[in-house]
């Protein structure tokens, strides 16, 4: 194998498996490591730089960064990394020496912004910085968008999504609410110079089984149920009720309906209880508030009396694993089975839906009815017109959002500068900085904690259900949140090293407790994953190879189950290993990237 | 050294070994000799070789004297039975430990000022009684624990760190080893643990004597330019004779090795030695042909590396003396004492 190139920003930022999966990359072992030394300001604005959203996140996010955890492989449960950043949203200080100055004195660029959701907020506070007049619209009455319309306050507190909305709009957004976007011909006509449309996945879809229109009244759409509970139009729901679908809406659906007053509240999935979409603990919270969830029975009509709905009836299937990746569902030949229920709650799904956009304005479609984008800039085929969160490439969750808003941002930037929006499209970057204190002193606690994943405590569960606003997890206190923290292995300190400086003693061979380091003659990487000291099966994870060292043999380290305990740095005499920290720089407006 | 003490948490495809061990259940605590010390390698290279063996670290003596190596001890095998003893007198311990129960296997660790210094009478005495041991001398030429004087290994010339040469010659305990009578003697690196492990392995199963001397570069104090016991001195000057391979019973032997140049040596519990030469003319089991390659290499200032010598058919101390197979720790007060008739067929034997 060709020796590594550590200078590639993305090779050690693929080792930090947390930061590399979270879309807008946010440096999560660092702002760990300041929740750990109780400096929860900083590590809320550290999220904050790179999420947008860390209160609303850290209790909403799907955590694409806790299966990645590394924890994961060496042990068993990732780090409970989204709870913690709550933990610094909820124990935070004053951010306000911390925020970024906006310049009274505009660029004289002004940007329109459709819809008021994350996406479009996230690229508001990246522009307002620069001196930019920032115009947003929303048809609804109130900022926010899905989290605040789809997201029941049970699970994000009112005061929570207020005080994260308002800190962007308070820096200087023009908002205008409740204005319904009928053309965007009009929009175009109001010449902004740039336009970012951020309206989200606003329709749910429908099913047209037989009986479905006879019953309309009994049926709700469960994300505009959802939005009607939320701005107070809807405040009970009485008798039985049946939610259809596996999605985290059909989760928020089920449990706001055991608020409002349900009598019976089931959830019935097309397909298998593992395959459903919702997270994990969505479906462990509504299962613990005595939510049936039934699987495996797609539906196939409304049963109904004069007008009223009686029952659906659903059909049995069981999933075949036919080795596709996906399972295909065949009857079990059970006579189908009725249900019956008063109200249908609709969750399976949610598309985005441009009506007002007029097709012949030169901004293309595709044949799904999604706007043709630049992956990389997320430019429409309309040169103004920019798109991000779920209107870009359909339903996704907030931190997709945060992470596609500060892409568009970059090239809404490079648009009014009239550069290129590729060419100068700043790079990525990585620093590397030892943590070296002195003898045997590192600036990270470097030893491994073995503890278990700490439980984060729930409310009185009678209360929570009588009360929709009452939150259910009430988060890590200060003592949890620290030892929570100390789990954490600090997989950005990363173990660095220095061919020239090698003695090729074996120190940090033997000492290495994961077995990640060899000495060996160099190979090509099937054969060389086979002859390491513990075999390397994990191929997502690289091996670090050097270059050769005197006796002809190259250091192969294993970068998948380290725990960056520091020990080949320890152990080695010359300081051939160094534990450097890697800071990762994503290319984003107002930090590193402005520099160019 | 260092204060962060190893995680107990293991690669989680760590092999298990034929006792369910895996190779970490076969380390002692963490060291606290200066990081990159060659006698850790040594260790790591003990675990190896006994983890694979699937040896039950309970049925292990450890005996060792005083100085850096005789730390080590502590490092490996953490079940098993250990004596750190006085200084030289290690040989004395192991005897004992040796007699009392035969079954142990007894692994002696040392150093050069241990054992060609203040313990060379006792090293010498051991090797001649022959008593069934795997004895292992970390030799780095110099006294690191007082900081840096030449010990009796030292080569002559070589040069202490502020550059001042050693007037006197070294002691070879591989040529006193092979003059005074063991039966497997072999010289190894602690930065070669491809031929260190398989020699550590045939050393514990050889029913004897075991000598292996280890250079085993100290980096506090002879680690430089002019010291002819550093990293890349011995790297630069090593000769190797004779590549052995400890094939455990029951293995199916597939290496591809020249034909003509490969010897199966079997031991007594039903495995296999192989031996590659890669000096044609070079005999393993010529006690004197041993002898004189190793002072010719020297005199070359070459280092032999590599099993010198072995004798498959060795005897050892118990089998000299013809005590009984049981140990003598395990025998009853019956046997022991076997009655006043006994005492008279004894006397009436010698009248």
């Amino acid at each position: 194998m060709k020796a590594t190139n550590i200078a590639d920003p993305n090779y050690f930022h693929k080792v930090v498996d947390c930061q590399w999966a979270c879309p807008a990359h946010t440096p999560v072992p660092d702002y760990i490591r300041l929740i750990a030394e109780e400096r929860y300001t900083e590590a809320y604005m550290l999220n904050w730089d790179s999420n947008v959203f860390p209160g609303i996140l850290g209790r909403t996010c799907d955590r694409p960064c806790e299966p990645a955890c590394r924890r994961v492989r060496t042990e068993e449960k990732p780090v409970a990394i989204c709870r913690l950043k709550r933990v610094a949203a909820d124990h935070k200080g004053d951010i306000s020496p911390f925020m970024p100055r906006v310049p009274t004195k505009k660029n004289g660029k002004r940007i329109c912004l459709m819809g008021a959701g994350p996406a479009s907020l996230a690229v508001a506070r990246d522009l307002l910085p620069f001196g930019y007049e920032i115009d947003m619209y929303d048809r609804d009455p109130a900022g926010g968008g899905m989290m605040r319309s789809q997201i029941p306050a049970f699970r994000l507190p009112a005061d929570v999504l207020e005080e994260e909305v308002d800190l962007i709009v308070d820096m200087g957004v023009n908002a205008t609410y409740g204005y319904e976007i009928t053309s965007m011909k009009d929009m175009l006509a109001m010449d902004y110079d740039a336009y970012f449309v951020g309206t989200g996945a606003p329709r749910g879809r429908d099913l047209d089984l037989p009986g479905r229109q006879e019953v309309d009244e009994h049926i709700s759409i469960g994300i505009d149920w959802l939005g009607s509970v939320a701005f107070g139009h809807t405040h009970s729901i009485s008798g039985k009720v049946i939610v259809m679908g596996g999605g985290n809406t059909a989760m928020d659906c089920c449990r706001t309906s055991k608020r409002l007053g349900a009598e019976s509240v089931t959830v019935v999935v097309r397909s298998a209880f593992e395959v459903m979409k919702a997270s994990d603990w969505e479906k462990e919270d509504a299962m613990s508030e005595g939510i049936p969830i039934v699987n495996n029975r797609p539906p196939k009509e409304f049963i109904h009396e004069n007008g009223k709905l009686k029952g659906i009836v659903f059909e049995c299937v069981k999933p075949v694993d036919d080795g596709s990746g996906r399972l295909r569902y065949v009857p079990t030949g059970d006579p189908d089975v009725y249900m019956e229920c008063d109200h249908v709650l609709m969750a399976i799904g949610q598309e985005n839906h441009c009506p007002w956009i007029e097709r012949d304005i030169g901004l293309e479609f595709d044949k799904w009815d999604c706007p043709v984008l630049d992956e990389v800039t997320f430019q429409s085929t309309h040169p103004k017109v920019f798109f991000g969160g779920d209107s870009a490439f359909g339903p996704e969750n907030i931190i997709w959002a945060s992470a596609h808003a500060h892409q568009a941002a970059i090239s809404i930037h490079l648009l009014c500068q009239g550069k290129d929006l590729k060419k100068d499209r700043p790079p990525a970057g990585v620093n590397l900085i030892s943590q070296k204190m002195g003898v045997h002193q590192w600036s990270y606690d470097a030893e491994h904690d073995a503890s278990k994943r700490f439980i984060v405590p729930h409310a009185n569960k009678r209360k929570a259900l009588d009360n929709i606003k009452i939150e259910v997890e009430l988060g890590f206190d200060a003592r949890l949140g620290l030892k929570e923290a100390q789990r954490c292995l600090n997989c950005d300190v990363q173990t660095v090293f220095t061919e020239n400086l090698c003695i090729e003693c074996d120190a940090c061979v033997d000492i290495c407790p994961m077995d990640c380091i060899t000495f060996t003659e160099n190979a090509e990487e099937p054969d060389l994953r086979a002859m390491l000291m513990a075999p390397a099966d994990n191929a997502e994870q690289d091996l670090y190879v050097s270059e050769d060292l005197p006796t002809g043999r190259v250091m192969v380290k294993d970068e998948d189950v380290c725990l960056h305990c520091g020990l080949c740095a320890e152990r080695c005499p010359t300081n051939a290993w160094d534990m450097q920290k890697s800071v990762i720089h994503t290319p984003q407006l107002g930090s590193y990237a402005e520099q160019g | 050294m260092t204060f962060v003490a190893k995680p107990r948490v293991h690669h989680p495809q760590l092999p298990l070994n034929d006792l369910g061990l895996t190779r970490r259940d076969y380390e002692g605590s963490v060291s606290t000799l200066c990081a990159g010390c060659g006698h850790d390698s040594v260790s790591a290279a003990i675990v190896q070789a006994c983890a694979q063996l699937s040896l039950p670290p309970h049925r292990f003596a450890k005996v060792s004297g005083i100085g850096c190596s005789s730390k080590t001890p502590s490092y490996f095998l953490s079940h098993s039975h250990g004596f750190n003893s006085v200084h030289g007198r290690m040989p004395s311990v192991a005897t004992g430990a040796n007699l009392a129960n035969r079954e142990l296997y007894c692994i002696g660790v040392s150093g050069d000022g241990d054992s060609a210094s203040i313990g060379i009478g006792q090293f010498a005495h051991i090797v001649r009684r022959r008593i069934n041991m795997l004895y292992i001398v970390d030799n780095n030429g110099t006294y690191g624990l007082t900081k840096g004087q030449f010990s009796a290994t030292n080569d002559k010339g070589s040069t202490s760190k502020k550059g001042v040469p050693n007037l006197y010659a070294p002691i070879d305990l591989v040529s006193m080893a092979l003059q005074i009578g063991a039966t497997f003697v072999a010289r190894s690196f602690s930065g070669d643990k491809r031929q260190l492990v398989p020699l550590i392995q045939a050393g514990l199963k050889h029913e004897g004597f075991a000598f292996i001397d280890v250079i085993s570069p100290c980096v506090a104090f002879n680690n430089h330019n002019g010291s002819t016991k550093s990293y890349d001195y011995v790297r630069g000057h090593t000769g190797n004779v004779i590549e052995a391979d400890f094939v455990t019973p029951g293995v199916e032997i597939t290496a591809d090795y020249e034909p003509g140049t490969v010897e199966d040596v079997a031991m007594p519990d039903g495995s296999t030695l192989r031996l590659r030469k890669l000096d044609e003319q070079y005999d393993p089991r010529d006690r004197v042909q041993a002898l004189s390659h190793v002072q010719r290499a020297a005199e070359d200032g070459e280092v032999v590396t590599g099993l010198l010598y072995v004798d498959p058919d060795a005897s050892d101390c118990h089998e000299i003396l013809g005590t009984p197979a049981t140990p003598l720790n395990a025998l009853d007060e019956s046997v022991l004492c076997p009655g006043s008739d006994a005492l008279e067929r004894v006397n009436a034997s010698l009248r």
